[in-house]
């Protein structure tokens, strides 16, 4: 039989727990299209020496698991007078991770815009400034979108790793309580419950834009 | 010169034991890519199929897989087993299931796609050569597809790869666990051990991944 | 005498080792309008393109009002809003309305105020019959009305010279006229203008004086009437003719 009194009385701890999760998640989420979208104009502009630090980045980032990047950041930097507190250690593991993905996103968008747009820019007088700002990346930003809101869903459930790090987030809750109570099919329910409660949301509003996107431009 | 914490890692057999770990999750992602290969194919025939059920049951699977976390799966395995079935799973069989769930369901969308992309004029060949369905399928639309398959099932090896590391998680004794034994064991003779044992696991890592995602960047780019 | 608005001399332009465009010298007057005929692959496209500073060129010079313009990266954005240029494939930016494409560059780089500039924006897009179209996106557009707003796109920025490259090679035939009208009407009212195209009539009708390109030198110039009836070398003469061939046909 399903506990509903223990439901009850272990809602507001997933409640918090949720919030906490969401939280960083927004935090590692903005930081990460912020290194996204520096890494993307350094590889499309091809500014010497930083592009190759940003090509590295991207190796690294994407070829390693975020749970390693925690331990490292957490446990590791320490030892070498690095302190940082779990809620740090997430979102900048976080924002490590998904700047290569963002990053990736936005070089398609750029890509994706036709060089004769640049150059009718230029042609008009701008210069590379502001072709970049008023012509190709409004563009390449729209095409962007629907990879956008991939990395974003991606990123939320990379979230479920912070427990690791002694963070207090859903998975920290959830197996909190199975050790505790021996309420495993409750406490599992919620946990499921309230990721969706999270991630369906994101995930349908990207299925809507991506059919936006495919089936219509500008001006529809 | 600050104590980085790597000389720990020349004493005894540790550095030999922490590849022991880290082979582990390479065993665990390559035993359940095998796996989801085939039963990927399964699904994604099951996909293309006509039928509303089944079309929608498998439309399901794959959503809700692809919507949860890794984590989440591992942990509904691992401990929602113990609990409904009365199992006592082992970590790295709960780590196969899951990884064998996900990799199916990724698969599968893969091969769905794959044989929609196939010009219908193919399956008609095939009738007109009086060939069965079945026989279809295998000597003609499976060929077309799998090759377009190996790079995206590489690539699906990273990420799992990848994602072993959370295996951890359920107590699987893996290289991270290795790593903080190691560091346990040393704590008094080198304290900054977690330092150089994170940062080595970190670097054997991404020249697993790194690796295998070149060699499937270089078979995209060779059968593209 | 009227002032020389671009002034070229020795321009050479490489690419991968071929030259396009070989020790070429030319001027343009105020008010004149040349059309530049040649094959296709004799430079022409790429001739306008080291005008406006697209193409980096080997060696020569190119002069807006006396104002070199190639290879000074710092004004050069300035120096090309004294040229005006109309490409062969519909540029417009299919993020902005026909308003934001022509209103965008006068507000964002010549500071123009935004008041001033839409006034100016609706009034010549009235000259060119789009006055309802104002708030359309690109992609609501048909070829010849995109190519027209291009070309107002270009105007508003009160441009020393116009160029125009092949503006009607990839519309359908029937919007073909009503490009060709905008540029003739802009012709009467004096503006300067340099046009490639491969409208044979319509550059009888336009230029003044016609120029003519093969293998990145000019072989000959002179009025249409001249060029037409009367052209003095074995290339030209060529041209023409399987163009007079093609009308036959």
């Amino acid at each position: 039989m399903v506990d509903f009194a223990y439901i009850e009385r272990v809602l507001p701890l997933y409640e918090r727990a949720a919030v906490l999760t969401v939280q960083l998640g927004i935090e590692g989420i903005l930081l990460s299209i912020v290194i996204g979208l520096v890494c993307a104009l350094i590889l499309y502009e091809k500014i010497p020496v930083l592009r190759r630090f940003v090509m590295i980045y991207i190796e690294v980032s994407r070829n390693t698991p975020l749970l390693v990047q925690l331990f490292f950041m957490y446990y590791g930097l320490p030892k070498i007078g690095i302190v940082l507190t779990p809620e740090v250690c997430g979102v900048a593991g976080l924002a490590f991770l998904g700047g290569s993905y963002m990053a990736e996103a936005f070089r398609s968008g750029l890509d994706s815009v036709e060089n004769i747009q640049r150059e009718s820019a230029y042609s008009l007088g701008m210069n590379r400034m502001q072709a970049m700002c008023y012509v190709i990346l409004p563009q390449a930003v729209s095409t962007s979108i629907p990879a956008f809101l991939a990395n974003i869903i991606f990123l939320l459930k990379e979230t479920s790793v912070f427990s690791a790090i002694s963070l207090m987030d859903l998975m920290f809750t959830a197996k909190d309580l199975i050790g505790l109570y021996y309420k495993t099919t409750e406490s599992l329910a919620l946990l499921v419950v309230f990721y969706l409660m999270i991630l369906l949301p994101v995930s349908i509003v990207g299925a809507v834009v991506e059919r936006r996107v495919r089936y219509a431009g500008f001006g529809a | 010169m600050p104590d980085l914490g790597l000389e720990v890692l020349m004493k005894g057999n540790n550095l030999l034991r922490l590849f022991d770990g880290l082979w582990i999750a390479v065993e665990i992602s390559l035993l359940s890519i095998v796996i989801s290969i085939p039963l990927g194919i399964l699904l994604g025939i099951l996909m293309t199929r006509k039928n509303r059920l089944v079309r929608f049951l498998t439309k399901f699977y794959l959503e809700f897989i692809r919507i949860m976390p890794q984590l989440v799966l591992l942990f509904l395995v691992f401990f929602g087993t113990t609990r409904s079935m009365g199992w006592n799973l082992p970590g790295e069989t709960a780590a196969v299931i899951v990884f064998v769930m996900w990799g199916t369901a990724e698969m599968g969308d893969l091969v769905r796609s794959a044989l929609l992309s196939i010009p219908g004029h193919q399956y008609e060949s095939g009738k007109a050569l009086g060939l069965s369905r079945r026989q279809t399928y295998f000597y003609i639309i499976l060929p077309q597809t799998l090759r377009r398959l190996i790079p995206v099932s590489i690539n699906l090896i990273t990420r799992m790869i990848k994602t072993t590391s959370l295996i951890l998680m359920i107590g699987v004794v893996e290289v991270l666990k290795v790593g903080q034994q190691i560091i346990e064991a040393n704590r008094m003779v080198s304290p900054n051990a977690a330092f150089g044992v994170f940062l080595v696991i970190f670097i054997l890592y991404f020249v697993i991944c790194w690796s295998v995602s070149m060699t499937a960047r270089y078979l995209e780019r060779k059968w593209s | 005498m009227a002032d020389t608005v671009l002034e070229i001399r020795n321009l050479v332009k490489k690419f991968d080792g071929h030259i396009i465009l070989n020790d070429l010298d030319m001027n343009v007057q105020e008010g004149e309008v040349v059309v530049i005929l040649g094959p296709s692959g004799c430079g022409k496209s790429t001739l306008l393109r080291c005008i406006n500073g697209l193409e980096e060129i080997q060696s020569g010079s190119v002069r807006i009002q006396g104002k070199e313009i190639s290879g000074t990266k710092e004004n050069a954005g300035l120096l090309r809003q004294k040229v005006g240029m109309v490409f062969q494939s519909y540029d417009l930016f299919p993020h902005l309305s026909v308003l934001g494409n022509i209103m965008l560059s006068p507000v964002k780089v010549q500071k123009r105020k935004k008041d001033e500039v839409k006034e100016e924006a609706l009034e010549l897009l009235k000259k060119v019959g789009l006055a309802d179209k104002a708030d359309s996106y690109p992609r609501q557009l048909s070829g010849g009305q995109k190519q027209r707003v291009a070309i107002v796109r270009a105007l508003i920025l009160h441009p020393e010279i116009l160029l125009f490259d092949e503006v009607t090679a990839a519309l359908d035939p029937e919007m073909v006229r009503e490009v060709l009208d905008v540029i003739l009407s802009l012709a009467k009212q004096g503006k300067t203008m340099l046009i490639v195209t491969h409208e044979m009539q319509f550059a009888k009708a336009v230029a003044d004086r016609i120029v003519f390109i093969d293998e990145g030198k000019i072989m000959e110039e002179g009025t249409a009437k001249e060029f037409f009836e009367h052209p003095q070398t074995e290339r030209a003469k060529k041209f023409l003719h399987v163009f007079s061939f093609e009308d036959v046909r």
